[in-house]
């Protein structure tokens, strides 16, 4: 058994040390947000927060992130109370089939952590690790600086779930 | 109004008021039916009773239905406004069900940018026609004519104030009925819903960790499972020591039916394992012998062919001065799916049910059922989304390796998805095209005479029979892939845009069509089109050059059509294209057009690209494109769609080819398949759309995919001074080009 922390609650997780921590969100705590793409942190999809910084889940063991705490996109908000980056990719409208998507969100949550105010360059270089393949690049982009937008006027207290 | 037709198992299948049809029984009856009388718009055609397309039960209830398959283009949403303008009723006061070989009509494959035009005309009509019934049965009630009723609010509302809603109003048969040939449409500046952008319906889940995917679902009991694929195409199974992994902890089954291996779990992660476990254990005999991938344009012309002169047009008192000649290829392009494929499956008491994202659930049941020897009326295909597909990728393989799976373990959900080096090894790619073009121009600066050949597979190897199926392939009852067959024209495969849209006084277009496939291939979007379009837009801009015309102007010198001229005007209008203007150094300005099909969607993209003439990289900076897709009711819907084929159409021209030995598939992951990053992505990409209310949908996924190629390819001309005939127009090949 193995103690990790997500979305601010403890799980005891009955998975095997070197288990993708990818695996063990979808699997054991079934939660949909971090997607397989390739298993090989090359694509993104897989994204999630571990203390603060985006990690690829599919490539990291549950060994490493035992007693962390790990954010997926269902600990920022929901349909009814969106937290401000997931209102920003509704408001832009920035997915097409949106597989790719919620590993986006979760690296430019981690930008907007550290840097409230990143330019444009800046969203650009943090999301090179991430692939699109619908093309929804553009829209990601204006999504990501609506966030950023949106953060500023929100009281920082709405990032609750994010320790 | 024709009567309603009977069919026995209705009133066992109605409940309430409600309007439930069984669709096995009711197909049948259509196709006859159809076969009389004028044709019925879209795909009314084909499944002509209102209730396919529109049901309203006795409590308000409302949904609209669709054969199509929601892949992330947004048609789902589109339905729904197009369901609630006619019914004059809310947006949010429906519902709309996607393709369900139980629930919804056969519309074939969600395919050729055909969703709105076949299906969003038959809700257009349905949803119109059922709210004259619902009026019509109003006014019997209220004994007034119908003339002076309106509908509001799922409504029907009289002068003096009566009101009778829907739900009210709905009687157990009446959209039970054939629809007619015209309907009663509202008029387009009436509009409360149509041609706004309403926001898709799926994105709040997609953006909230919602199930949004086939690849979310988790039925009671479901377990998961792992194909192990063989090496190469062809490699035979010789052995295969199966114990030790039998005894690993979780670890189920395993499922061996001759090349066929699958082994199922407890969890999925333990099937991952287990997988590996097996592929290693695994002995297989390898005989694949792919062809040179380096000379691709050599390998195609060289096989044996079917020759169709597919356009001829002659003016013998035009004849041209000065000439030019050019080849283009195109290789092997991967739909490179972000989310590998995957399906569930669930046997129970002799009955299948396959949750999948295909782009065909009819076509695909069939091959499925023919694949397990079962009644189609057994087995039942549900469309749910996956990741976006752009063609036929891994997703019907997936379905069918669940089916098979499932089959062995009944009574247990399996849940099957691909690794990312099966989805690049095994799906079906785009196939390699070659063109050659010729032409001369006339004393004018006019196009005399224009000559078109194109070499290539068919573009269509979707099911329907078994043999498409990978499982079915490798089974040991194996299926035989089926004999390709060229797509017919007007749309065409390979031949996909190969006629000209322009008006010249002598054209010859040849379509070469390839039978023998050395690689698996099928539909990828846009079909041909993307090539031809490439080289027929590359080849206008070197014609334009050796008459010393501007690109655009030498374009709209030889088109008729007023819509594409329009959309030609747009784009270099918003653009800002000046004829002659010189680009900052290392930049260049590029155009093209294409009408998709020569029948749907019109679509004008001018460019501006950076080369860094150093390392021969080249940077789309901005695109600028014009798009009439007729009648418009989502234009943010088809701003994405445009814009997101602009930046995927950058990514397949600029880097993307499928590599191979002489065995087997080496692009197998993002490393050996390299798609666009982030820093590729334009500045900015600007769509205009011409909208055309009261006209035909025109669809427009696949519209911007030619266009987008060519500007691209005229555009890095014009920075470099060097044309470029090859796809992808790689770093290495422009700067080969530059020292060359």
């Amino acid at each position: 058994m193995t103690m990790v922390k997500v979305n601010g609650r403890d799980h005891q997780v009955d998975a095997d040390p070197d288990t993708p921590l990818l695996y063990v969100l979808r699997d054991d705590l079934a939660l949909n947000a971090a997607k397989f793409g390739c298993g090989l942190g090359q694509c993104g999809a897989c994204t999630v927060i571990v203390d603060g910084k985006a990690v690829l889940s599919c490539v990291t063991p549950l060994l490493l992130v035992e007693g962390k705490q790990v954010t997926t996109l269902e600990g920022l908000g929901t349909v009814a109370a969106p937290a401000p980056i997931q209102r920003a990719f509704m408001e832009e409208q920035a997915a097409q089939c949106g597989y790719c998507i919620a590993g986006m969100m979760m690296r430019a949550q981690a930008l907007l952590m550290r840097n409230p105010k990143p330019s444009d360059a800046q969203i650009r270089a943090e999301l090179e690790p991430h692939l699109c393949r619908c093309g929804t690049h553009m829209r990601i982009l204006r999504a990501v600086h609506r966030a950023a937008r949106l953060m500023d006027t929100v009281d920082a207290a709405s990032d609750r779930s994010i320790r | 109004m024709t009567a309603p037709v009977v069919l026995d198992r209705r009133s066992v299948l109605a409940g309430g008021g409600a309007l439930i049809v069984s669709f096995s029984l009711r197909h049948a009856v259509a196709q006859e039916k159809a076969a009389q009388g004028p044709k019925l718009p879209g795909s009314l055609a084909t499944s002509p009773n209102l209730d396919s397309w529109i049901r309203i039960d006795a409590d308000g209830q409302i949904t609209a239905f669709t054969g199509k398959a929601e892949l992330g283009q947004g048609f789902k949403t589109a339905f729904q406004q197009i369901a609630a303008e006619q019914l004059d009723i809310p947006f949010d006061a429906l519902k709309v069900i996607t393709a369900d070989t139980k629930l919804t009509a056969n519309e074939g494959y969600t395919s050729g940018s055909h969703s709105m035009q076949d299906s969003g005309t038959a809700i257009l009509h349905a949803a119109a026609q059922a709210r004259a019934l619902l009026v019509a049965e109003a006014a019997k009630r209220f004994d007034l004519p119908p003339d002076g009723l309106r509908t509001e609010n799922a409504a029907v509302i009289a002068p003096d104030g009566r009101r009778l809603s829907y739900g009210e109003l709905v009687a157990a048969n009446m959209l039970h009925v054939q629809a007619q040939p015209t309907s009663g449409l509202k008029d387009p500046a009436s509009f409360k819903v149509m041609g706004q952008p309403v926001p898709r319906v799926d994105i709040p889940a997609k953006v909230t960790g919602g199930a949004a995917y086939v690849q979310d679902m988790r039925l009671p009991g479901m377990v998961h499972a792992r194909v192990v694929r063989p090496p190469s195409y062809g490699a035979q199974l010789i052995e295969c020591d199966t114990a030790a992994i039998e005894k690993m902890p979780g670890v189920i089954g395993i499922v061996r039916d001759g090349n066929f291996v699958a082994v199922v779990a407890e969890k999925e992660f333990l099937a991952v394992k287990a997988m590996h476990a097996l592929a290693a254990a695994a002995k297989w005999r390898e005989s694949a012998k792919l062809p040179n991938q380096h000379d691709l344009a050599g390998m195609l012309t060289a096989l044996p062919s079917q020759d169709f002169a597919i356009f001829e047009r002659g003016n013998p008192a035009v004849s041209g001065a000065t000439s030019l000649e050019a080849t283009y290829t195109r290789p092997y392009q991967s739909h490179g799916s972000i989310g590998p494929s995957c399906a569930v499956a669930h046997f129970v008491d002799g009955a299948m049910t396959v949750w999948t994202h295909t782009q065909g659930v009819y076509p695909d049941r069939q091959a499925i059922a023919e694949m397990l020897g079962m009644p189609q009326s057994s087995v039942r295909l549900i469309h749910v989304e996956g990741s976006g597909c752009y063609g036929h990728n891994g997703a019907d393989d997936a379905a069918a390796d669940a089916a098979l799976i499932a089959r062995a373990l009944p009574g247990r959900p399996i849940r099957v998805q691909w690794m990312r080096e099966q989805e690049h090894g095994w799906e079906p790619y785009g196939p390699a095209m070659v063109t050659k073009l010729s032409a001369s121009l006339d004393g004018n600066g006019k196009i005399a005479d224009w000559n078109f050949a194109v070499w290539s597979n068919t573009h269509s190897m979707r099911p329907g029979g078994a043999g498409s199926l990978l499982a079915a392939q490798h089974m040991a009852r194996s299926f035989a892939v089926p004999a390709p067959r060229p797509l017919p024209l007007p749309e065409g495969g390979g031949d996909r845009n190969a006629i000209p849209i322009y008006n010249f006084p002598n054209a010859h277009v040849t379509h070469h069509f390839i039978p023998a496939m050395p690689l698996r291939i099928s539909a990828m979007r846009a079909l041909g089109a993307y090539h031809n379009v490439f080289s027929i837009e590359s080849f206008m801009d070197e014609l334009a050059d050796l008459a010393e015309a501007d690109p655009v102007e030498f374009r709209l010198k030889h088109l008729d059509d007023q819509r594409g001229r329009a959309v030609v005007e747009k784009a270099a209008q918003e653009f800002g294209w000046k004829p002659g203007e010189r680009a900052p150094q290392n930049r260049g300005y590029g155009f093209a057009f294409a009408r998709y099909k020569n029948l749907a969607a019109y679509c004008a993209i001018a460019s501006e690209v950076e080369v860094d003439r150093e390392t021969g990289r080249a940077r789309l900076v901005r695109a600028v494109a014009a798009v009439d897709a007729g009648q418009v009711v989502n234009p943010d819907g088809i701003t994405n769609q445009i814009e997101g084929a602009i930046v995927q159409s950058t990514s397949w021209t600029l880097y993307e080819s499928v590599t191979f030995d002489e065995v087997g598939i080496t692009s197998i992951d993002w490393q050996t398949y390299p798609i666009l990053r982030f820093d590729a992505v334009p500045d900015s990409i600007s769509v205009h759309i011409i909208n055309r209310p009261g006209q035909p949908f025109l669809g427009s996924g696949e519209t911007g995919q030619g266009p987008a190629a060519a500007s691209l390819a005229n555009a890095i001309a014009h920075a470099t001074s060097k044309r470029l005939r090859n796809l992808p127009l790689s770093r290495k090949r422009i700067k080969d080009a530059i020292d060359a």
